[in-house]
């Protein structure tokens, strides 16, 4: 079993309105040094498959599904999943 | 004409929908569940009403791909058939790839229920012919996700097309790329907008703009409507 950590980020050009409201409250509690927050979020996803195999098939799911290319890009960690 | 009213797990104004259909236009109208979307040829319109698909998981309207029903209903739009998504509808329809763009939350950062004036930018479409060019309509909207995004690229194209049927003229508080509201596809047979007409068709609601909405398309019959 391998595990898929996949961190999508909304893309440069759009504008982040929960990143920008976040910016504003930690300057707000005096982290100054802030100069821009981007919020995006993690999916995790432990699936079967040879390296090669999995790395083509993420990148499908991400398109078919997982990410909207028009807002968003996306990267993934491919890792082994601790045995328990 | 026969409208169909096509209802994904988490949406919750089929029933205004429906209504709006009985009130404006007196069609045969029928809800059709997402599983048994493969009848849709049997109808002349598709409705997509407005609520939560799929608890908008992932983002708004994305996980209504992984119902078969999103492919019934391409193949439908294919055909040259009229198809409408308001609200969550319109972002089944972005997420599906049958409207380009996508939808961020709104600048606000608030849900937000309120009633807006929406600009008619383009009145030569199957859904807006009984509208007149640059209208000013009072409709509602109500929304967490109404921050319609579109690259340069993409505008240009829908510019180009007059593909931009609906705009806000008074502030555009969700942020909207070029404030709008609503876009068709190419052809002009798909309509996806944010203002929910089907929620303006009865002044005891507080207004009736939305009708001519309905009005256009049975204006429409048997035409071929492209822009």
């Amino acid at each position: 079993m391998t595990k898929v950590t996949i961190y999508v980020t909304l893309r440069e050009s759009v504008v982040d309105p929960q990143g920008i409201a976040t910016t504003e409250a930690l300057q707000k509690m005096g982290y100054e040094e802030v100069k821009s927050v981007r919020v995006g979020k993690m999916i995790e996803l432990q699936l079967d498959g040879s390296e090669q195999t999995i790395e083509a098939r993420v990148n499908e799911m991400c398109n078919d599904l997982l990410i909207n290319k028009v807002i968003e890009d996306y990267r993934f960690e491919i890792g082994e999943v601790a045995s328990k | 004409m026969k409208f169909a009213v096509l209802v994904f797990p988490g949406l919750t104004c089929d029933l205004d929908m429906y209504h709006a259909i009985e009130e404006t236009v007196k069609q045969d109208v029928e809800y059709v569940w997402h599983t048994e979307a493969d009848r849709l040829d049997q109808f002349d319109a598709v409705l997509l009403p407005t609520g939560t698909s799929y608890g908008n998981y992932l983002r708004p309207g994305a996980l209504a791909k992984s119902s078969p029903a999103c492919k019934h209903l391409q193949t439908f739009a294919e055909s040259g058939k009229l198809v409408l998504g308001v609200g969550n509808g319109f972002h089944i329809l972005v997420e599906a790839g049958m409207l380009p763009g996508g939808f961020l939350r709104n600048q606000s950062l608030k849900f937000r229920s309120a009633r807006e004036t929406v600009r008619v930018e383009n009145n030569n479409t199957a859904f807006t012919n009984d509208y007149t060019q640059g209208q000013m309509l009072t409709l509602p909207v109500a929304n967490e996700f109404g921050n319609y995004y579109a690259d340069e690229q993409t505008v240009k194209k829908l510019k180009n097309n007059n593909q931009i049927v609906f705009t806000y003229a008074d502030g555009n508080i969700d942020g909207s790329t070029e404030a709008i509201a609503g876009i068709t596809n190419e052809r002009g047979n798909v309509l996806g907008m944010m203002p929910l007409p089907e929620r303006a068709v009865e002044a005891i609601i507080g207004g009736t703009d939305g009708t001519a909405l309905f009005q256009s398309i049975m204006n429409n019959r048997g035409e071929q409507h492209v822009n």
